[in-house]
């Protein structure tokens, strides 16, 4: 913890000289050069469309028919190989085609769609109670906030505001699922470049805070706790102590994380410098979330477009300074902590009161009335296999989740589905960022550059 | 919800269109509308690039999501006066940091020839959208650097979110499957 202190806020920590070793290796520019390109201003290589451009436009079949290995050793052609779909360091089912010269990436392009299952189309063909259990299985780290930009979307539409209590659990459960989200980085991180026992110690901070995830909402994943018109139930007797109890728990373990990475040289050797990327370049390719960040560029939306109760509560936005993959691990770290600032916070001011609107078009009556009264039985009946009608108009909504903004874009017909729901998964529009990032760097480093992008297949691929 | 100066600059058809309904709002001279507080233009095929870099001179950054819609089922949409309904719609979110807002455009785009010219230029990260919007809608976008499907496989047919597209009992496809035994 001591070597670290110079760095626990942001990533900004100056580059150490320790970039010897890579000066051995004459393809590689060093971190210098590469902090150098980054601080230029302008986002002109990702505008490119001929053969300069980082990626390669080659149809995915085409891709898979190029001769992998060339026969004559000494050939310094260029090859092309596919890396993926399954190969423990992607993340998922996300192929990578990658145009090499020896080992450097000259360039490349992700193809995905393996995971792709139509979830779009589904949520056209269930009630909007039933679309949270649809959704929430896009971003599998992170179902909570897909869970709430549907419901926000379908609560725009139905022009409502749900109850303070019910906006500050959303809050608090969100930022609870934000830790754990990012736990689950760190210990991807750490595997992908090398330092293997980051894989438990994030794994089990995780589970530890997806415990009471669990205790809260019954699952650990996929809870399907947001809903349309509220949450799905109170907090249970005793959640004070609980949160609390992990938010002593969280933070020395967390300081942990600095003794093991933040200072540790060779991580560092493996993350700066690595897959740089500027601001403007994050701008021109739509990127958000911790990439953009990375970049030094402050912008978030729980701070600039407050939803719930962001703008009740205190908290710093984490920036980096150079953009690459240490400040992109920076930020995330540092995003915990100020995610468990906010969990206080939420413990702090919770209200008692409803955790959903008493609406009886969207909330069904509370079961101890199903059994007294035939009407509330009728009531209870209706809303689950009908479902509630939604006027008809278009809203597009957007949160800021662990791996930057997620949208809905939600039209109602006026019936009891949405006519057309669309998820702008974060992940999906910040995959473009790879080429750039991995050209003219190593294999290894790819590796490195796909953890920090931190995507989930799951929602890239819906 | 949108601050933005109306434009001087309108050219003759539009300044025509916004004759026939003087009240009418509009920003860079096309139809702007509002719902549920949320800003929207609706220019038309000839106006779409046009709209969208007077947008990005007016500080919209970053254009956050394209996505498309097909209203072949839907009959209850309402545009403002002017704006011809046609069955696909090309939906876009842009957002400004300085002051923080956003706002959508949406452009009809017709059945018979579903052609957009691409906005890969004015913002590259379109790229992934366009190729998803092609994909899932059949919309052609014209220029884009990598017109190629991205969730489907590459040799599928239809473009599954269509509302003619079936669910239920669709054939699988997949390729260089086995025969059955």
């Amino acid at each position: 913890m001591t070597l670290l202190d110079d760095n626990s806020t942001t990533g900004t920590a100056a580059k150490s000289g320790a970039g010897e070793t890579a000066k051995s290796e004459p393809s590689r520019p060093s971190a210098a050069e590469l902090g150098a390109a980054l601080i230029a201003p302008g986002a002109e290589r990702v505008h490119r469309r001929d053969e300069t451009s980082a990626v390669i436009r080659i149809d995915e079949a085409d891709a898979e028919m190029v001769e992998a290995v060339d026969p004559d050793p000494m050939s310094d052609e260029p090859m092309i190989i596919n890396m993926g779909p399954v190969h423990p360091s992607t993340h998922g089912v996300l192929r990578l085609v990658l145009e090499m010269q020896g080992e450097q990436v000259l360039r490349s392009k992700p193809v995905i769609g393996y995971l792709h299952t139509g979830m779009e189309k589904t949520g056209e063909t269930l009630s909007y109670l039933q679309g949270t259990t649809n959704v929430t299985r896009m971003d599998y780290a992170s179902p909570l906030f897909n869970e709430l930009v549907f419901s926000l979307a379908t609560e725009t539409l139905l022009d409502i505001e749900v109850p303070p209590r019910a906006q500050w659990i959303r809050t608090m459960m969100c930022e609870l699922n934000r830790i754990s989200s990012h736990l689950l980085f760190q210990a991807t991180n750490g595997m992908d470049v090398g330092a293997v026992s980051m894989m438990l110690y994030g794994n089990r901070l995780r589970e530890e805070t997806l415990r009471l995830l669990e205790k809260v909402t019954g699952l650990r994943m996929n809870n399907n706790y947001i809903r349309p018109g509220g949450v799905a139930v109170d907090l249970p007797d005793g959640w004070r102590e609980d949160v609390m109890a992990l938010m002593d728990h969280l933070p020395p373990l967390i300081d942990e994380f600095d003794t093991l990475l933040t200072g540790q040289p060779i991580f560092r050797e493996r993350l700066q410098g690595v897959g740089t990327i500027n601001a403007e370049e994050c701008l021109a390719l739509g990127v958000t979330g911790p990439i953009l960040r990375g970049s030094g560029y402050a912008w978030d939306l729980r701070r600039d477009m407050p939803y719930l109760k962001y703008d009740e509560v205190d908290f710093d936005v984490i920036i980096g300074t150079y953009g690459d993959c240490f400040d992109r691990y920076a930020v995330r770290l540092n995003e915990m902590r100020e995610s468990m600032k906010i969990v206080r916070q939420c413990v702090e001011m919770m209200p008692p009161g409803d955790y959903r609107i008493q609406d009886k078009k969207v909330t069904p009556p509370p079961r101890a009335r199903i059994d007294e009264s035939m009407e509330a039985l009728i009531h209870h009946f209706k809303i689950f296999t009908e479902g509630f009608k939604v006027p008809e108009g278009e809203v597009y909504v957007a949160v800021e989740s662990p791996r930057g903004e997620l949208g809905c874009y939600m039209v109602s017909d006026g019936g009891a589905h949405p006519y057309r729901m669309h998820i702008r998964a974060p992940s999906f529009v910040n995959l473009q960022t790879m080429p750039h990032m991995m050209q003219d760097s190593l294999v290894a480093d790819a590796v490195a550059i796909i953890s920090s992008v931190d995507p989930v297949l799951g929602e890239v691929d819906r | 919800m949108t601050a933005g100066p109306m434009s001087e600059s309108a050219d003759a058809e539009e300044a025509a269109e916004g004759a026939a309904s003087p009240e009418m709002p509009e920003l860079y001279g096309v139809p702007l509308s509002e719902h549920r507080g949320q800003a929207v233009l609706h220019p038309s095929l000839d106006t779409y690039v046009a709209t969208v870099e007077a947008l990005k001179a007016d500080g919209f950054v970053s254009l956050v999501d394209l996505c498309a819609a097909d209203y072949l089922t839907n009959g209850t949409r309402t545009l403002p006066a002017g704006v011809a309904p046609e069955r696909f719609e090309v939906v876009l979110n842009l957002i400004s940091h300085q002051p923080p807002r956003r706002i959508r455009v949406r452009l009809q785009v017709p059945e018979s020839d579903p052609t957009v010219p691409t906005l890969f230029d004015l913002y590259p990260g379109t790229e992934n959208m366009e190729r998803e919007a092609f994909d899932m809608f059949g919309i052609v976008f014209d220029n884009h650097p990598d017109p190629t499907r991205i969730l489907m496989p590459h040799d599928w047919d239809g473009h599954p979110l269509r509302k003619d597209f079936g669910v239920g009992a669709v054939p699988v496809q997949f390729k260089g499957a086995p025969a059955p035994r």
